[in-house]
């Protein structure tokens, strides 16, 4: 398809992570992010004329954002499908930006959820057939779909624990993540339970962050401050929203999304130098590593033994140590972009992927709802 | 003028007579839920209230653990009609309850006085 390469990420920074203090709000995160999104780039505000995102706490995203930021984009796009929404509207700018409707792409996102008091999702309106058996939201749908996985796959608890190890190894080489001290397979094991079979240690963090990608055509990508990440391909994909519709609890949308990447791309698993898979629960990685085809379905748990997706592993997945010790503030999509970008440009110091010129991005949204897969490159896969 | 009946208020109907109600499609056959104006698998929008038999399988089982009280039990039910739906096994420790577990519907008073869709064990 004749957008492969056409767009790139010139842009990409984080705001302030992990606990920001009390007053800040999330346009203040969003405008740190931006700031040094477009210092990244050597751009300045006036050249963004595309506005990306997606909130938890404004209903009018990209109006609110471009109020404060005193951008007034020619194309807005607040799509929201959870925490995948940052991946899609990557898709969406580089459409937008081959239609000619924008050239410089803003992508944004931030959540001060934890100097906030707590986790701040979407909040719909209760529904009839799920709110009276009280579920808790969303780790109890993450539960449903785990406990499924270990009864058709004989996945277990020790596999789910080995995600929440290798992310927390991949942790302890990124000075910016929030928690970075050892942990074991049996300290997972021994966390409080919170919705059978996830305990405390399967769940993502609850913290302050955000982020933003700048994101342009690759004619004017080439002479920006930084080697352009080209976006190879994507695909996104969703087919419930509640998890009583989920057809099969082992199988997301990612079935959909990843091949509709890889066509685009060119490329397929076997090219993936390293893999960010939207990690909220420890069951994510081990279902998005199937659905994507790194291996065969119900295959997961298996594959992420050993150290396997961890620093020196086969396949390096989650390098920043992922939304289970990195941060995740609420919706994650926008900060895996960032590390898949970094780790392209080579910027990764200790955690660094030798080589890194092809990488995956997944972000998941709702409850295993909306899944989109992106794929990026150095120049020299183009 | 007003519309037929909202599909929840004659979903809530069949609870308040003791029954489970589903929905199914007169032109593909599909089982429907929950319930809706149109079926979501061939897009007509004849659908017919059946009353459900109420035996299913347990297809997924968590127990949601909280502070000072014991765990509650969720669990997905796939209702031998076809159709899947949310809700809790009764008579049973909340951890205890089993995937492939045979159930049967009951009604059950909420807190808030609303009828609710619960299950127990098959052979309870």
């Amino acid at each position: 398809l004749s957008t492969r390469g056409r767009a790139a990420i010139v842009g990409a920074a984080e705001s302030d992570l992990g606990e920001v203090g009390p007053g800040f709000t999330p346009l203040d995160l969003i405008g740190q992010a931006t700031d040094r999104a477009l210092a990244d780039a050597g751009l300045s505000k006036e050249d963004v004329d595309g506005l990306f995102s997606a909130s938890a706490y404004y209903s009018m995203a990209t109006v609110s954002a471009g109020e404060y930021l005193g951008i007034r984009p020619r194309y807005s796009d607040a799509t929201n499908m959870g925490g995948s929404s940052f991946v899609s509207h990557l898709l969406h700018a580089a459409a937008a930006i081959e239609a000619g409707l924008c050239e410089v792409a803003l992508v944004i996102y931030a959540s001060t959820q934890r100097s906030g008091g707590g986790f701040r999702g979407l909040s719909d309106p209760p529904n009839p057939y799920e709110t009276p058996y009280g579920p808790r939201y969303p780790v109890s749908m993450y539960a449903l779909a785990a406990s499924r996985h270990m009864y058709e796959y004989g996945t277990t608890r020790e596999q789910l624990a080995e995600v929440a190890v290798a992310a927390r190894e991949w942790a302890k080489l990124n000075p910016k993540a929030f928690k970075r001290d050892h942990l074991t397979v049996e300290d997972v094991l021994a966390s409080r339970m919170i919705s059978a079979p996830l305990s405390l240690l399967d769940c993502c963090l609850v913290t302050d962050g955000g982020g933003a990608l700048i994101v342009t055509s690759a004619e004017r990508a080439k002479d920006l401050r930084k080697a352009p990440v080209y976006l190879l391909g994507a695909g996104e994909a969703h087919w419930h929203r509640n998890i009583s519709q989920m057809p099969d609890l082992t199988v997301t949308a990612a079935v959909d999304s990843g091949p509709r990447a890889y066509e685009m791309a060119g490329v397929g698993p076997e090219d993936v130098d390293v893999a960010m898979l939207y990690d909220a629960f420890t069951i994510n990685p081990i279902l998005f590593l199937e659905d994507l085809g790194f291996c065969e379905k119900g295959e997961g748990g298996a594959f992420v033994e050993g150290g396997r997706i961890a620093p020196g592993g086969e396949l390096p997945v989650n390098t920043n140590g992922g939304g289970l010790s990195y941060n995740h503030p609420g919706m994650y999509g926008l900060l895996l972009l960032i590390e898949a970008v970094r780790q392209l440009r080579g910027e990764c110091s200790e955690r660094q992927v030798e080589g890194a010129r092809v990488a995956l991005a997944h972000g998941n949204g709702g409850v295993l709802s909306s899944q989109v897969t992106a794929v990026l490159g150095t120049e020299s896969v183009l | 003028m007003a519309s037929a009946e909202a599909p929840v208020v004659a979903y809530r109907r069949y609870l308040q007579n003791g029954k489970l109600g589903y929905q199914r499609c007169a032109d593909c056959s599909s089982a429907v839920f929950y319930p809706r104006v149109l079926c979501p698998v061939c897009g007509s929008g004849a659908l017919e209230w059946r009353e459900s038999a109420g035996r299913g399988t347990v297809y997924a089982t968590t127990a949601v653990h909280g502070r000072n009280r014991d765990p509650r039990n969720v669990v997905l039910v796939d209702l031998d009609e076809g159709f899947r739906m949310m809700s809790r096994v009764e008579g049973v420790s909340a951890e205890e309850v089993e995937i492939g577990t045979r159930v049967r519907f009951k009604v059950r008073q909420s807190e808030e006085d609303e009828p609710v869709a619960v299950f127990v064990r098959e052979e309870s």
